[in-house]
């Protein structure tokens, strides 16, 4: 019991990674109704400029992070100003054929800047494997005290500053008069221009706050795997997430993390034998397929309101 | 122009003029018209005769459709306003509510509301009053605050749309077509609150109708549009009892029922070209 409790909150931990991720899309989607391809393509270019400041530009590290806050708010600005404006009421799918644009030049972007090489990411974050036996919490299952060995003190941490991220994002976008007016410009963009809301500038907003939670994330993912040239595939591993949790849900890209990272580390240990290995790679991606079957809109996602 | 029309000050003047969308269809072909202070101003006019792009015109709208106003000139208070962006336009006190309600599906009735506020930085105490006061003009709407604004009705989301616009404390409402869709009880219903708004709030509507009838009703000038161009203006009473007006637009005629063959041949030697 206590191994199937070691994988299921190794998982949950590994899963919060992907929210982090996956949040980064829900923004962008939530303000525009636009699947931002280019947001694994951000979060390289955030870790990589992170990095890059620090290697070649010589910045301690506390400077580094709003100097790669501040270049990726304008990273923000610049894509509305140039590739958005000119969008204004156009189809979605223009929208999203132009974020596949934006994935090539911003990852040729970073590159540029700082080059191709593979740097590490040192943020001071202990990772070291924290052994509990909850023992003197007074946790028990049956008598029998829960030992975790797997869990690891970086996963908490990620796990932590994920929460806070959300909490802080979800009294935005509820509360806030700007977060009110993000979500009806994802609703329909027409009606929000007509009662005075600016398009431009809410864009801007929108695309700025995905480069901070796409610098979180790159920071978090760089920090565990090093910074590469990979890193724009994390956004792959965000898919299913929010297939899962619901494309325009903050709440759904962590549960959907959660549920993905539990789902994937289980169906490994448990099922996996039977394949001969390996699956946690492709599994997360059938679960999410088998999902879309059973509820398009995600766990959390807004429901098509048609009215006939 | 507007001899007959209510007194006051002009408060829109739209002077010649002339919309391209995409820089090759020509929509407008000329237009002009006034709007004084504390009126209620009818468009009226067939599918496609312009209404609808003359009132995004005024809102610039028109910016988001590639449409621009390429020759005259539109004036609000005395200032030239083709160039301002629509939220320059909603600060200064222009609203459009839109052809087809728009409102926001997902967000709650109040949550709509709220963001006709959005030009606005008031705080939430005078955001609230103003929330009360918009439900006295709809109660409707406050039994439905929490309802998502895309599962209520037809005539409410007409309502919220309305409503979303009084958030901005407009001088000027341009109303598209609220009568769309709608039953007869409610058109009324709804343009009853239009003439309530107009009394009590001094709100001054340009009304783009297809329901000739009802339109001439509630308002206090009119101008009909054909192909872009106006081709008859008058008081509303006076439009209302024009035989022409009358038949083509209210279906009524003096000289009994003709075979459509006539009518149409009628209608085709009397154009109203400007």
């Amino acid at each position: 019991m206590s191994f199937f409790l070691e994988v299921l909150i190794g998982g949950l931990l590994a899963g919060i990674m992907y929210s982090l991720v996956a949040l980064g899309f829900v923004l962008i989607y939530k303000a525009s109704g636009v699947f931002n391809f280019a947001q694994g393509a951000m979060v390289f270019f955030a870790a990589l400029t992170f990095v890059g400041a620090q290697e070649k530009l010589g910045l301690p590290i506390w400077a580094a992070f709003p100097f790669s806050l501040a270049l990726m708010i304008l990273l923000g600005v610049l894509t509305e100003k140039v590739v958005l404006r000119p969008l204004v009421n156009q189809p979605p799918i223009s929208l999203f054929m132009v974020t596949i644009g934006l994935t090539f030049f911003v990852e040729g972007l970073a590159q540029l800047f700082w080059g191709t090489k593979v740097y590490p990411l040192e943020l001071g974050i202990p990772d070291e494997p924290i052994v509990t036996t909850f023992e003197n919490w007074g946790i028990s299952l049956a008598g029998v005290p829960i030992v975790l060995q797997e869990i690891n003190s970086f996963d908490l941490i990620a796990a932590f500053v994920a929460g806070i991220l959300v909490a802080i994002l979800a009294i935005f976008f509820q509360i806030t008069r700007v977060g009110r007016a993000l979500r009806a410009v994802a609703d329909d963009h027409q009606a929000a221009l007509s009662v005075g809301i600016p398009l431009k500038t809410i864009w801007a907003i929108v695309w700025s706050v995905a480069g901070f939670v796409a610098l979180i994330a790159g920071l978090m993912w760089g920090a565990r795997n090093g910074v590469q040239f990979a890193l724009t595939f994390v956004a792959l591993k965000a898919l299913p997430v929010l297939i899962l949790g619901g494309f325009d849900s903050v709440l759904g890209a962590i549960v959907g993390g959660l549920i993905i990272g539990a789902l994937e580390k289980l169906a490994e240990v448990y099922i996996g034998p039977f394949f001969g290995g390996g699956i946690e790679i492709w599994f997360a991606y059938v679960a999410a397929l088998l999902f879309l079957l059973i509820r398009p809109e995600g766990l959390f996602g807004d429901k098509q309101i048609d009215r006939v | 122009m507007q001899q007959d029309g209510p007194k006051g000050n002009v408060l829109l003047d739209i002077n010649n003029i002339e919309v391209i969308y995409d820089h090759v269809i020509l929509v407008l072909r000329g237009i002009s018209l006034q709007l004084r202070e504390g009126s209620i101003v009818a468009l009226l006019g067939a599918n496609g005769a312009g209404k609808t792009t003359t009132l995004k015109a005024v809102s610039n709208l028109l910016q988001s459709e590639r449409g621009e106003v390429t020759k005259g000139y539109i004036a609000y208070k005395g200032d030239r306003i083709e160039r301002l962006t629509p939220s320059a336009l909603v600060k200064r006190g222009v609203v459009q509510v839109m052809e087809g309600r728009h409102c926001f599906p997902h967000l709650t009735v109040e949550e709509n509301l709220l963001t006709g506020a959005y030009t606005r930085k008031v705080s939430g105490r005078v955001l609230k009053a103003d929330l009360e006061k918009v439900y006295t003009y709809f109660p409707r709407l406050k039994d439905r605050r929490r309802s998502q604004a895309g599962y209520t009705s037809g005539g409410e989301q007409q309502m919220v749309a309305i409503g979303r616009a009084l958030m901005a404390m407009p001088t000027m409402i341009l109303l598209d077509e609220p009568s769309m869709g709608l039953a007869p009880q409610l058109v009324e219903e709804i343009f009853e609150i239009v003439k309530t708004l107009n009394q009590r709030e001094k709100v001054s509507f340009l009304l783009a109708e297809q329901n000739t009838n009802v339109a001439l009703g509630y308002s206090d000038y009119g101008y009909i549009l054909e192909n872009g161009r106006i081709v008859m203006d008058g008081s509303s009473a006076v439009l209302a009892n024009n035989s022409d007006v009358k038949e083509f637009y209210l279906g009524l005629s003096t000289t009994g029922r003709k075979s459509y063959r006539d009518g149409k041949h009628y209608r085709r030697r009397k154009r109203w070209l400007a």
